[in-house]
């Protein structure tokens, strides 16, 4: 390998020349960087050196994919990018879920990946891997630096990418050998790229159509995605709602954009969204589709999905307009600046008639759940995170039962304060994510929502947070089993609990384990080894005084649940079906 | 039906691998593709068929549009355009019959015979889609022994500037 350092540096006394390896610290740091999660190794081994020296801070994870959830966790807590950086070969491949969780939703990242020597590309080198090729599909936008005199330009342009348009994650993969190799070339101030333009114009033609069907909608409904969070729309969308008296339903990413408290909040959409929303979609004569994109999980079954109304669809991402349903109007661009423009030329409304339709479903069907004198039931502890929590917690949520309950359960009143793997549904991404969003949230309450299987995915990340003191707390809804898929199972397919059972007592047949004594894992003791502190609680008394205290102790707090272990999700409308079919099982 | 799409892309490693995985791993088919340089050396031209209802296009162009490395995307067939296919073509003749016959629909076509064995006849072809299709409609009964073909390429005939949006 060509390693021409000493000769190029002769000629410093013109140009002041850096390192590829500190062109990649410099950009991170002209592009804000507070934080950079990570893992090293061979192929990173000069960023890392320079790493030393970092006016940042450094977050060494346990595991690659436990990084990257951070810095997806901080993305989402704070709407800055995350930082990550990883080694080659398995390091970077370890990213690959991380990356597609952050894809799906839309999350501005940059991970920063090692890669062996440009002349050893292609030749199966130590820990050599395709990186580009296996992230093209789960990344907004993915660089090979094949020269330090380009890493300035791509970093600037890898911070740009990620976050303008619709959000998303870049890979930037530099060869070992540009990371030594010096350069002039400075980190640019602006970026300005003809191949990719996010900022579009508003269409006022557009804008004065969609007017006009709001102001002669009866049935209007505002259906609310990840977008709206991400574009920042949360105020310009509660002054168009109150103008209009429009009800406002989200998705499970758009929790919190517009207050669940609000008497026009129909709270959450799909499939286990509450019935008012189904109900209202299903009714309304208007839809308006903010940053929303008609995921199969809220619409059910496409061709009855909103059948009444007329349909308009703001997004930024242009692709996503009539991908799955068609919309009559199509308003590309941004939430906010489309919904600021078009506010002033909607009249005030008061749709008396349609309001109290919805709030007699409200009213009738709220979230609810059978009570049992046996056993804890898992919504009861999250309406006691609320309670304790007197609604400030930042709940980050791992995926399954854990997730759904977390979001019907407890209210939310800000944007940003709801974290979940809602696109990907990726299992192990609570924990890690948790301690990224308090990474970037210091001050605030940030209560991780997780169940008995998907902790153990990425449980290790737990040191992260004692050691740094991040004052997580953990809760662990234990039911003994991988309970959505058993959700599934008892519902669809006989009751037939084919492994999904996690506990050592009736399983499938051909899954027979020796019965042990006591609980495998024992999450208290593994807790505790991770220097956490943790506590069991099996009773609704004992819930929120484990809760305050572990909120009011500053530290890292693992509190398991003992709940119901065949508890449901519901309402639920099975997958393709029409709102109709709907199954509500909650006494 | 068949769409031709034009895509104007940064000439940089990785963008054909990047078009073509996105086409394949949304489910699209692509009939041809075809990849060249233009007047700027930093800018390559793909002409992409693909076969789908507008619904299907409308994805496609949308999708191609969204690649930070695309820069426009122009569905020429909903536009004034010329779109030619070069096709090399190598035809048994078991007759001497045969060879006439060929060398004469070939001449119909503006075929060139560019080469002559004993057993086969190669001939040179150019013309849009619906041509190339016809001429090669009329060589099977002659049993073609081998083809290739440059897929579509094509240029629009109005003014340029009415694209695609990038977004
Ligand atoms: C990485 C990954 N693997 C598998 C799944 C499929 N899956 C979805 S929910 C679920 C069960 C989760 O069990 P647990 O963590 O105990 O949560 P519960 O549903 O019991 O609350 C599984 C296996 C997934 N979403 N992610
Ligand atoms: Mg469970």
């Amino acid at each position: 390998m060509k390693d021409k350092t000493d000769t190029d540096m002769s000629s410093a006394e013109k140009q002041p020349l850096r390192s590829g390896a500190q062109c990649v610290i410099d950009g991170l740091v002209k592009a804000g960087c507070e934080v950079l999660f990570g893992y090293p190794g061979g192929a990173v081994l000069d960023i890392f050196n320079c790493l030393y020296e970092a006016p940042f801070n450094f977050v060494l994870s346990r595991h690659e994919q436990g990084a990257v959830h951070m810095a997806d966790g901080y993305a989402r807590a704070t709407g800055k990018p995350g930082c990550c950086l990883v080694t080659s070969g398995p390091g970077a491949t370890n990213t690959v879920t991380g990356l597609a969780t952050a894809y799906m939703d839309g999350v501005p990242l940059v991970c920063i990946t090692g890669q062996v020597a440009l002349d050893m590309i292609g030749n199966d080198a130590f820990q050599e891997a395709d990186v580009v090729g296996i992230t093209r599909p789960v990344t907004k936008h993915n660089f090979l630096v094949r020269s330090a005199d380009d890493l300035p330009g791509i970093i600037a342009k890898a911070f740009y990418i990620a976050t303008t348009g619709k959000p998303g994650p870049v890979v930037i993969d530099i060869p070992k050998n540009v990371q030594k190799q010096m350069t002039a070339a400075l980190t640019p101030e602006t970026v300005v790229m003809r191949s990719y333009r996010p900022d579009v114009p508003i269409n006022a033609a557009e804008i004065a159509q969609f007017a006009e069907l709001i102001n002669n909608a009866s049935r209007p409904l505002l259906y609310v995605g990840g977008g709206a969070i991400s574009g920042n729309a949360a105020e310009a969308l509660a002054q168009l709602a109150h103008k209009a008296n429009i009800p406002v339903t989200t998705t499970l990413m758009a929790l919190g954009i517009f207050p669940e408290t609000d008497p026009l909040s129909l709270h959450m959409l799909g499939m286990h969204g509450s019935v008012a929303a189904n109900y209202a979609v299903d009714h309304c004569d208007l839809l308006i589709a903010a940053g929303a994109r008609f995921d199969d999980r809220v619409t059910g079954k496409i061709s009855a999905f909103a059948n009444k109304a007329t349909i308009v669809h703001i997004d930024i991402d242009r692709s996503s307009i009539s991908k799955s349903v068609r919309s009559d109007l199509g308003v590309h661009g941004y939430v906010k600046p489309v919904l600021e423009a078009v506010l002033p030329l909607v009249k005030p409304a008061e749709h008396t008639e349609w309001l109290e339709k919805v709030n007699r479903w409200k009213e009738r069907f709220p979230f609810t759940y059978p009570k049992n004198d046996d056993a804890l039931m898992p919504q009861f502890v999250i309406e006691q995170i609320d309670a304790v929590s007197e609604g400030k917690a930042v709940v980050v949520t791992d995926v399954g039962q854990n997730q759904m309950w977390a979001a019907q359960f407890f209210r939310y009143t800000r944007p940003r304060n709801f974290i979940t793997s809602g696109g990907l549904g990726t299992m192990g991404f609570g924990l890690p994510a948790a301690i990224g969003a308090q990474f970037g949230r210091r001050g605030a309450p940030v209560v991780c929502v997780t169940g008995d299987g998907g902790v153990q995915m990425n449980f290790q990340e737990l040191v992260v947070a004692v050691e740094h003191q991040i004052p997580v707390v953990v809760v662990i809804l234990n039911n003994g089993f991988l309970g959505m898929v058993r959700q599934w199972q008892e519902l669809f397919y006989d009751r037939r609990y084919s492994g999904v059972v996690l506990s050592q007592k009736g399983r499938a047949p051909n899954e027979q384990v020796a019965e042990t004594s006591g609980y495998l894992p024992d999450f208290i003791k593994m807790a505790e080894a991770h220097g956490a502190c943790a506590r069991r609680v099996f009773k609704e008394e004992e819930v929120g005084p484990a809760l305050r205290e572990a909120l009011a102790s500053g530290k890292t707090w693992v509190i398991e649940c003992i709940v119901a272990p065949e508890a449901n999700v519901f309402p639920m409308i099975p997958p393709g079906a029409h709102v109709a079919e709907i199954i509500n099982r909650t006494v | 039906m068949k769409h031709i799409i034009n895509c104007l892309v940064e000439n940089q490693p990785g963008v054909l691998a990047r078009i073509v995985g996105l086409i394949s791993g949304r489910g699209y088919n692509i009939e041809t593709l075809n990849v060249g340089p233009t007047e700027d050396p930093t800018v390559s031209k793909m002409t992409i068929v693909v076969p789908g209802d507008s619904h299907v296009i409308e994805q496609v162009t949308h999708q191609l549009s969204k690649q930070i490395d695309v820069i426009e995307v122009v569905n020429m067939t909903n536009r004034r355009h010329l779109d030619r296919e070069l096709i090399l073509v190598r035809v048994a003749t078991e007759s001497h019959n045969a060879r006439a016959e060929i060398v004469d629909l070939a001449a119909l076509f503006r075929g060139h015979v560019v080469s002559v064995q004993e057993d086969s006849v190669t001939i040179q072809m150019v013309g849009n889609q619906e041509t190339v299709a016809d001429f090669l409609c009329l060589m099977k009964p002659y049993s073609i022994v081998d083809i290739s073909r440059t897929g579509v390429i094509a240029v629009g005939r109005e003014a340029p500037g009415a694209s695609a949006a990038k977004g």
